[in-house]
């Protein structure tokens, strides 16, 4: 398998009164063709920072970006609009994220019209009945309203739209926490179809662990804009090497009436990102911090095939 | 077991322009002193207007509560005037409203809003309260010596618990939650959740927590009440409800979530939407969606039948 999408010490900082907010800081990570990454965390940790940035939607402070092995950090706005038609993202509220005064067929034929891939009219309202139904929208919804219709149909528009132009690679911002369990379930299973029928590559950012484990192959771990774990699914929730890891999984509510769970509960709460300290930043919460942790960043270290993280004691902690 | 309190076929109706939203249709459960029922159900099902419908407070006009009973200790609350209500809520029941982080003032301090409640309620003198709202901090697990912070220093968090220590502060013997959680990271759910068990424990609160999370509901609740298009659907222990569902609908919700401590290949979902509630069908409002369901569900009302005890289900395929 080809490595489609790859980030190299990635930044996105902010200005702010305070000082400068550290929203993704040194992040890397890459994306084999026909796989998809999946980024947990805390809100505020910089998911759709990180997303948007991989995607030019917002300018990095640092780092690289390579798209088929290309280096695309810095490209021009020619280059910028061919890369987009590879590179599409789907959103969490789509109801927000939809033009309200568009009818549903036009809202997923605009992309069409800007980039001029269509050469007529007719094969236009072709391409918009074939993308309907490859989501699973019923052709007679075309010239209705997103606010006519309930959040599953909406998101399903979303997912037709950002497939207009055939993209390699998706990212997928909470695309289904907004909606109930029954109608995620089909979103997700739409998006899994998808993913095997055109050969999709996702970046699928939620904060729902149960969903990540579910969809990702490998999961990256973000805490105040760090990578803090990056392994393969299995692996990470088999064997979570972060304490902060290992903390997030043992707090999942699960619906099992038998299943007996450790529970680590955390002090205190997600400090501020602005201007950190040079340190771990989960250490002031880590229940196994010591003297280091509050004056060295951790380095992130492999401790297998492919299972790396950023703590001091990586390997010896267990809190479960 | 006393019962605390007992809803009998409460009937909740929304005018929407000419349409009439059928809201709570017929919602009927109870609740013993000390235990903690879940009342689940996906959006638009009715939890927040049910619990609204309990507390008196369905929004005028457009809201009208058009049948019903909510037995507390044996009184009838929706015969009760609006004064009558108002010293019950607050003082004896409280409830933590949907979208919690608009609900509190940002003009005084932390402190004083949860002292506010105890001097309204209560015969304590302003300086009783202060301290009382002290002792509410320390026992949600914020240092007393932040009473003076204004709710714009906490994070959601803690502002999550400052709304929850507003609502026990007064010792209420029910406590309605609604979503009290939901915003919040599971890290911080967990404190929340682990700070509520124990505070009930402790007073004996009875609770009704409103979610549409099954697995806080495993983590708090004795009862589990299913809703679906206004109605409860599915109702029983904690146990009866997780180990074996008997409602197709409820079998659904359970089959459709993604497993943390299983690996599964494909989802189930449940096909279709819930039915419109200015529209819905005579019989069962699941049988469009329904797997097992033939034409006759549709026109035929269904009742709520006891399949093993304490155990209810609408469903007449199963029952
Ligand atoms: N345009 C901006 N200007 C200043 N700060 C920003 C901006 N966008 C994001 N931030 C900050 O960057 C950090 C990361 O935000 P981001 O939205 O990426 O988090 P997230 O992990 O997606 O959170 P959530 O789960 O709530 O969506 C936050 O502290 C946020 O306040
Ligand atoms: N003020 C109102 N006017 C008109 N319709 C309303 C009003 N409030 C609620 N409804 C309708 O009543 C039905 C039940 O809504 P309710 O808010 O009780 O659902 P819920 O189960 O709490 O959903 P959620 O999980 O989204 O909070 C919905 O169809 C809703 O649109
Ligand atoms: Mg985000
Ligand atoms: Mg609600």
């Amino acid at each position: 398998m080809q490595e489609l999408v790859r980030v190299e010490n990635l930044k996105k900082y902010f200005k702010t009164p305070l000082g400068m907010l550290h929203a993704v800081d040194d992040v890397s990570f890459s994306i084999k063709q026909n796989t998809t990454l999946g980024v947990v965390g805390e809100s505020g940790c910089g998911k759709s920072t990180l997303g948007r940035t991989a995607l030019h939607l917002l300018k990095s402070t640092d780092g690289k970006i390579f798209f088929e092995g290309k280096d695309v950090t810095n490209v021009n706005k020619r280059q910028l609009r061919q890369l987009r038609r590879n590179m599409q993202i789907i959103f969490q509220d789509p109801f927000s994220s939809l033009n309200p005064r568009m009818c549903v067929k036009d809202i997923i034929i605009e992309p069409l019209k800007i980039y001029k891939v269509c050469k007529s009219k007719g094969e236009l309202e072709d391409k918009a009945v074939e993308l309907m139904s490859t989501v699973g929208l019923s052709t007679r919804l075309a010239l209705s309203y997103p606010h006519e219709l309930d959040g599953g149909r909406r998101q399903r528009i979303g997912v037709a739209r950002a497939l207009a132009l055939n993209p390699k690679f998706i990212i997928c911002d909470e695309p289904v926490s907004a909606l109930d369990v029954s109608i995620q379930a089909q979103i997700l299973n739409l998006m899994q179809d998808l993913q095997k029928e055109r050969d999709l590559t996702y970046l699928f950012i939620t904060h729902n662990l149960s969903v990540v484990k579910h969809i990702s192959d490998e999961i990256l771990v973000m805490y105040l804009g760090k990578v803090i774990e990056y392994a393969k699914t299995e692996d990470l929730f088999a064997r979570p090497l972060h304490p902060y890891t290992q903390a997030l999984l043992s707090a999942i509510p699960v619906p099992d009436y038998d299943y007996v769970q450790k529970r680590v509960l955390l002090k205190g709460e997600i400090s501020s990102p602005i201007e950190p300290q040079k340190c771990c930043r989960f250490a002031g919460r880590c229940p196994a911090a010591q003297e280091i942790c509050f004056k060295q960043e951790p380095k992130m270290v492999d401790m297998g095939i492919r299972h790396l993280t950023a703590c001091h004691f990586a390997g010896q902690v267990n809190l479960l | 077991m006393e019962k605390l309190i007992e809803v009998k076929d409460l009937r909740i109706e929304f005018a929407s322009g000419k349409k009439i939203v059928k809201a709570v249709n017929g919602v009927s459960f109870s609740l013993e002193k000390g235990k903690t029922i879940g009342l689940v159900g996906e959006t638009g099902a009715g939890k927040t207007t049910t619990a609204l419908g309990i507390m008196n407070l369905v929004p005028a006009p457009a809201g009208r509560i058009r049948g019903g009973e909510v037995l507390f200790k044996g009184e009838d609350l929706l015969t009760k005037t609006q004064q009558e209500m108002r010293q019950t809520r607050g003082n004896r029941i409280s409830m933590i409203f949907q979208d919690p982080m608009t609900s509190l003032n940002p003009v005084f301090t932390v402190g004083d809003q949860i002292a506010e409640g105890l001097h309204l309620h209560t015969k304590l003198s302003a300086l009783e309260a202060t301290v009382k709202a002290q002792d509410m901090m320390e026992r949600v697990g914020i240092p007393a010596a932040r009473y003076n912070e204004y709710p714009h220093q906490f994070s959601g968090g803690m502002k999550q618990r400052v709304i929850i220590a507003i609502a026990l502060a007064c010792s209420p013997e029910l406590l309605i939650a609604d979503e009290p959680t939901t915003a919040l990271d599971v890290t911080i759910q967990a404190q929340v959740l682990d700070m509520m068990r124990n505070i009930r424990n402790k007073l004996n609160t009875s609770m009704i927590m409103i979610t549409h999370d099954l697995g806080v509901v495993k983590e708090i609740c004795d009862q589990v009440a299913v809703m679906y298009a206004g109605q409860i659907i599915e109702s029983g222990s904690l146990k009866q409800i997780y180990k074996n569902p008997q409602h197709p609908y409820t079998e659904g919700l359970f089959k459709s979530l993604p497993k943390i401590n299983e690996n599964t290949e494909r989802l189930i979902p449940i096909k279709g939407i819930m039915p419109d509630p200015t529209n819905l069908p005579e019989g069962c409002s699941f049988a469009s969606r329904c797997p097992i369901a033939d034409k006759s569900c549709v026109n035929i009302r269904q009742l709520s039948k006891e399949i093993e005890k304490g155990h209810f289900i609408r469903c007449m395929k199963r029952s």
